[in-house]
C-alpha cells in the first residue's frame, strides 16, 4: 500500500486546514467563434412549430433564471434539433424489428416502432393539441406556470409503462442510483428518478410516444453537458456552473488533494478554453 | 455457400480479452491461428486518442464502441410464461465489439474467486448442510480448484500488468491487502493505485468499525510496466474517462496494451475483422468441428474456414449463442432440468448507499476505472449462511470513477430532476457526493437459462438468443444483509444526506439501467456432463475440438468483477491444449 489508510487525511480535513486559495486565475478566455443568435438557426429536423415548442420546453426544463446559463443560453435545441437529424433520432444503432409491445412493462427499455425522431413529431402535436384543448393555448403560448403544469402531465405520461403488472416502478434504482455510474462505483449516480406522479393521468399520447418526456428531458441535460461540438453547451458554460473541467482527462497530482477545488475551467475536445 | 478459405490449424472466434490471449499462446506452438471479429479493427491511436475519446455523448451515452443492437441483440424475459422482448438499445449490460471486445472500455477492477468459491456445493455442503441449499437453486462446483488455478490467475495479472497489493502471500496475511483473498505465490506486479479522498473516508470509517480496508487491485497501471510479452504500459493519469472509453494513455489493461502488437507481429497469426461469424460447422458424426462459417462484410458472402480447432472467444452471450446455433451440447430444458447448453444464467447483485456532503468536495472528475478502497469481511467465506438464511457474499467499497456530468450527476433522493430547483442543485451537489456499494454474488436456479428465441431474428434471420432470469428470495436477502452493513458505515461518515438502493422483496430485474456487464453462465464447466456444457478445461464435452472461453463456464456468479478468473481460465485451457490436446485430439477428460 503506498500509504497508511489510517492517515490523517480526514483529520487534515476536519481541522480545516483545507482549501487552498485559487482565487487568482486568469480570467477566462472565449476561443469559441461567435454562432448566430437561436432565432436565426435553422433546424435541420424539427419544423418551425417543433422549433418553437422545443424552445420552450426546454427553456422551463432549464430555466434560465437564477445562476448558471438555462437550457437557451446553452444552445440546446440546436443540440436536440443535430441529435433528431442523426443517428441517433434515426435510431440507426438500435435493434427495430417487430412486432414491437410499446405498453410492456418499463423495465423492457425501449419496444416503440418510432424512432426518437418520430415520437417528437408525434408527441409534439398531441401535446399542443391536448394544450389547446386543456389550457385553451398552444403549449409555447402558456404562462410559464401553466407550462410547468402542462410539463407534469407530460412527465405523468411517461410512467404509465407496465401499468398493472408487477415490473412497474420496482427497481428505483436508474442509471447509477445509489449503484454509482458504472461497475467502478462513481460518486452516485442520478439520484432524483421520475416517479409515478398523482392517481389520475391524464391520457394524450399512444402507447408508442408515451415516453416522449423521458427522451426530452434526457436530450436535454445531454445537450446542456455534453462536449459543445454537438451544438449544446454553448461557450462550456453549464460545466463552468458546475465545476467540470470538460475534457481535461489528466490529474495524477490531483488525487491525493483532499477538498482542495480543481482550479482550471473546462477544455473542449476542439481546444477551446473557458 | 459461396467461398472456402484455406485450412487453418486454429480458428478464434472473436479478438476480445480472452481470443487474444489464446491467439498469443497458441502461436507460441507454431500453430496458424486466424481470428475472426465482427467488429472494426481497433487501436490506441488513432480510436483511444485524446482529445476526441473524452467525449462523454458519443462514447459514455450513445455507446460507441459496443455492440450494435442493430446487428445483433437478444431477448430478455423474467419468467417460463413470458414473452420474451429485444433489447432495442442497451441498458443493464454492454456487449464489447470490434478488436479488443468489452476489453478495453472494461473498468478494469480485478479480483480471483476466493477458495471456497470454485467449490461452492461442496463448501456449503461441508459447512452448513446440503439442506440450506433452495429446491431450485443449480449450485456447483467449478471441477477445478483454486489451487489448481492459482498459477494461471498469476500469469493473467502478469500480462495484464494488475496494480494491487497481496493480503495472502503463501499463507501469510499481508498489511495492508485482502485479509481474506486465497493465498498467492507472488505479489502483484505492480503496487497499488493512488487513493482518493472518498476512498479515505470509506476506509477510515470502515477500519473504525473493525472491519479490513484495503486498496482495490486493478488493471490501471500504477507505474511504468513491461509485460512478459514485452508490452509496455504508462501510469494511469486517473483522466476520468475510463469505463465505456478506450484508455488514451497505455494505462488500461487490455488486449491492445498487453497483448495484441506483440500477437500481431507473430508471422502464423493472422485476424480478420468485420467477419462475424454464423455458426461452427459439424462433421457429420457430430464429434468434432470441421471449422466455421463467417460473413464476410466486404464480399457480402457467407466464407466457410475450416480449421482443426475452434476457439469460441465470443464473450459469454454470443457464445452460448454460437453453441445453440451449432448444436453443440443438448440445449437445456428448464421443464426437465436436462441438456447443458443455456444452463445456469446468472448476473451479479448490487446494491448502493449515496452520500452528499455540504462541505466536501470531492473533485469527482479525478478517477480511474479500478480506483477504490474495499472491505472483503462479508465475502461468502466469512458469513453463517444457515444463521443468515441465503448463500452468497459481497465485496463492499468506494470507487471514484468518473465525474461525468450526463449519467454520474448524483442529486439527494427527492430532488427535483428538471426546473428551476434542478438547475440549483447541480451546482449544489455537483462534486459533493460519494457512494459505498456491494458487488456480490447470484446463485443459478433451475429457470435462469439461455435459449434460442422463437420470435426476433437478427440481419442474418438466425433467431436471437433469449434470456430468462429475474431475481431471487436468496439475492435479495443477501443484498438486505449488505444493506444492513453498509449504512451503519455511511452514517459513522456524517453525511448531510444519504440514500440507499437495495432491491427489496419484489424486485424485478430492470433490464434499463446499467448495472454490470458481468454475464455467466450458460456454458457451464465441471466434471459431470449431465450439468455441464464443457469440462474443466473449457473442452466440449460433446465436439471435442472446440473450446469454450469466457464467463459462460462459471455454474453461478462469483462475488466479483469476472475477469481475473476469465483470464485465468484462458491460460488454464491453453495449457491443456499445448501440453496434451495438441498431442492426442480427443476428450481430455
Ligand atoms: C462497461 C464494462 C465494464 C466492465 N468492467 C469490468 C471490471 O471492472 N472488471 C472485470 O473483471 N470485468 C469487467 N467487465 C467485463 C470484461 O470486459 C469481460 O469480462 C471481458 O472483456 C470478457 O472477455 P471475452 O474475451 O470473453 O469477451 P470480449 O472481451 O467482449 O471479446 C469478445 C469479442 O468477440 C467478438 N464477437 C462476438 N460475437 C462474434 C461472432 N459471432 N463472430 C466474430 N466475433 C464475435 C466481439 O465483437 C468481441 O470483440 C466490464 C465490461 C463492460 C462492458
Ligand atoms: S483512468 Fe487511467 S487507465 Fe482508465 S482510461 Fe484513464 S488513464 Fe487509462
Amino acid at each position: 500500500m503506498t500509504r497508511d489508510l489510517s492517515s490523517t487525511r480526514r483529520g487534515f480535513l476536519q481541522s480545516g486546514a483545507a482549501g487552498v486559495a485559487l482565487a487568482s486565475m486568469p480570467a477566462p478566455s472565449w476561443a469559441q467563434t461567435e454562432l448566430p443568435p437561436l432565432e436565426e438557426y435553422s433546424p435541420e429536423f424539427l419544423s418551425a412549430a417543433e422549433w418553437a415548442f422545443v424552445l420552450a420546453a426546454t427553456a422551463r426544463l432549464i430555466p434560465s433564471d437564477g445562476e448558471g446559463p438555462g437550457a437557451i443560453e446553452a444552445r440546446v435545441p440546436v443540440f436536440i434539433d443535430r441529435q433528431l437529424a442523426g443517428e441517433y433520432g434515426q435510431a440507426v444503432d438500435w435493434y427495430m424489428e417487430g412486432p414491437h409491445y410499446p405498453a410492456a412493462g418499463g423495465d423492457f427499455g425501449y419496444q416503440t416502432p418510432l424512432t426518437p425522431a418520430e415520437i417528437y413529431r408525434d408527441a409534439i402535436a398531441r401535446f399542443d393539441d391536448w394544450c389547446v384543448e386543456t389550457e385553451g393555448a398552444s403549449f409555447v403560448d402558456l404562462a410559464p406556470d401553466r407550462q410547468d403544469a402542462a410539463l407534469e402531465a407530460l412527465e405523468a405520461e411517461a410512467t404509465r409503462r407496465g401499468e398493472g403488472t408487477a415490473a412497474a416502478g420496482v427497481s428505483g434504482t436508474g442509471e447509477g442510483g445509489g449503484e454509482g455510474g458504472g461497475e467502478g462505483e462513481a460518486a452516485g449516480g442520478g439520484g432524483a428518478q421520475t416517479e409515478a406522479t398523482g392517481p389520475s393521468r391524464p391520457r394524450f399520447l399512444p402507447d408508442e410516444s408515451c415516453e416522449f418526456f423521458i427522451h426530452l428531458l434526457q436530450n436535454t441535460k445531454e445537450g446542456y453537458f455534453a462536449d459543445p461540438r454537438y451544438g449544446g453547451n454553448h461557450g462550456m458554460a453549464a460545466w463552468v456552473y458546475i465545476g467540470f473541467p470538460g475534457a481535461r482527462a489528466n490529474f495524477l497530482e490531483w488525487v491525493e488533494q483532499d477538498n482542495v477545488p480543481y482550479p482550471l475551467g473546462p477544455v473542449s475536445i476542439a481546444g477551446e478554453r473557458a | 455457400m459461396a467461398r472456402t478459405d484455406p485450412r487453418k490449424d486454429v480458428v478464434i472466434v472473436g479478438l476480445g480479452w480472452t481470443g487474444s490471449i489464446m491467439g498469443m499462446e497458441l502461436c507460441e506452438e507454431g500453430l496458424e491461428v486466424l481470428a475472426l471479429e465482427r467488429g472494426p479493427d481497433r487501436d490506441t491511436v488513432p480510436d483511444f486518442q485524446y482529445p476526441q475519446v473524452a467525449d462523454e455523448l458519443r462514447y459514455g451515452i450513445r455507446f460507441e464502441f459496443m455492440q450494435r443492437p442493430r446487428n445483433t441483440t437478444l431477448t430478455v424475459r423474467h419468467t417460463t410464461d413470458d414473452v420474451a422482448l429485444p433489447f432495442r438499445r442497451w441498458g443493464s449490460f454492454l456487449p464489447g465489439d470490434g478488436v479488443g471486445g468489452a476489453g478495453i472500455h472494461w473498468n478494469g477492477v480485478h479480483w480471483r474467486p476466493l477458495v471456497e468459491e470454485l467449490r461452492l456445493r461442496s463448501y456449503v455442503e461441508e459447512t452448513f448442510g446440503a439442506d440450506i441449499i433452495p429446491e431450485d437453486m443449480q449450485l456447483q462446483d467449478w471441477g477445478v480448484t483454486y489451487e489448481e488455478m492459482e498459477p494461471y490467475f498469476e500469469r493473467f495479472e502478469q500480462v495484464a500488468g494488475i496494480s494491487g497489493q497481496a493480503g495472502n502471500l503463501n499463507g501469510e496475511i499481508q498489511e495492508g491487502g485482502n485479509p481474506f483473498e486465497g493465498p498467492r505465490a507472488n505479489p502483484f506486479p505492480l503496487p497499488p493505485l493512488p487513493t482518493t479522498l472518498s476512498n479515505e473516508m470509506f476506509a477510515d470509517a470502515a477500519r473504525s468499525m473493525g472491519y479490513h480496508p484495503f486498496v482495490r487491485a486493478g488493471g490501471n497501471a500504477s507505474k511504468a510496466y513491461t509485460n512478459p510479452y514485452g508490452m509496455q504500459l504508462g501510469p494511469c493519469n486517473f483522466c476520468g474517462f475510463c469505463e465505456r472509453y478506450g484508455c488514451l494513455n497505455y494505462s488500461k489493461s487490455s488486449p491492445q496494451t498487453c497483448v495484441l502488437d506483440a500477437l500481431k507481429r507473430r508471422p502464423n497469426f493472422q485476424y480478420r475483422t468485420n467477419a462475424e461469424v454464423m455458426r461452427v460447422e459439424l462433421a457429420e458424426d457430430g464429434q468434432t468441428a470441421t471449422g466455421v462459417t463467417w460473413f464476410d462484410e466486404e464480399a457480402q458472402e457467407e466464407v466457410f474456414q475450416p480449421a482443426d480447432i475452434v476457439i469460441l472467444a465470443a464473450y459469454q452471450l454470443h457464445n452460448v449463442h454460437l453453441m445453440l446455433l451449432s448444436g453443440i451440447g443438448q440445449p437445456y430444458d428448464p421443464a426437465t432440468g436436462e441438456g447443458v447448453t443455456g444452463r445456469n444464467y446468472s448476473y451479479q447483485m448490487m446494491g448502493g448507499t449515496s452520500m452528499h456532503f455540504e462541505d466536501i468536495n470531492f473533485n469527482p472528475f479525478v478517477g480511474a476505472g479500478a480506483n477504490g478502497v474495499a472491505i472483503d469481511d462479508f465475502a461468502i467465506s466469512q458469513i453463517d449462511f444457515a444463521a443468515e438464511g441465503f448463500i452468497g457474499g459481497s465485496y463492499i467499497g468506494n470507487g471514484q470513477t468518473n465525474g461525468q456530468p450526463i449519467r454520474s450527476m448524483s442529486l439527494p433522493s427527492g430532488s427535483a430532476s428538471w426546473g428551476a430547483e434542478w438547475k440549483r442543485d447541480i451546482a449544489r451537489w455537483y462534486g459533493h457526493s460519494m457512494g459505498v456499494s456491494s458487488h456480490g454474488s447470484n446463485m443459478s436456479y433451475r429457470d435462469t437459462y439461455l435459449d434460442l428465441d422463437p420470435t426476433y431474428t437478427d440481419r442474418h434471420g438466425r433467431p436471437l438468443l433469449r434470456m430468462t432470469f429475474d431475481w431471487k428470495p436468496n439475492e435479495i436477502a443477501m443484498t438486505q444483509f449488505m444493506r444492513r452493513q453498509i449504512e451503519p458505515i455511511v452514517e459513522a461518515m456524517n453525511p448531510t444526506h444519504w440514500s440507499s438502493a437495495y432491491k427489496e422483496e419484489g424486485a424485478r430485474y430492470d433490464t434499463t439501467s446499467y448495472q454490470t456487464t458481468h454475464n455467466v453462465g450458460g456454458a457451464v464447466m465441471g466434471n459431470d456432463p449431465a450439468t455441464s456444457a464443457v469440462n474443466r478445461y473449457l473442452q466440449s464435452w460433446d465436439v471435442h475440438n472446440v473450446f469454450v472461453m469466457g464467463a459462460g463456464a462459471f455454474p453461478q456468479n462469483l462475488q466479483y468483477n469476472p475477469t481475473g478468473m476469465v483470464g485465468g481460465l484462458t491460460y488454464w485451457s491453453a495449457e491443456a491444449i499445448r501440453r496434451d490436446y495438441l498431442q492426442n485430439p480427443g476428450p481430455l477428460v
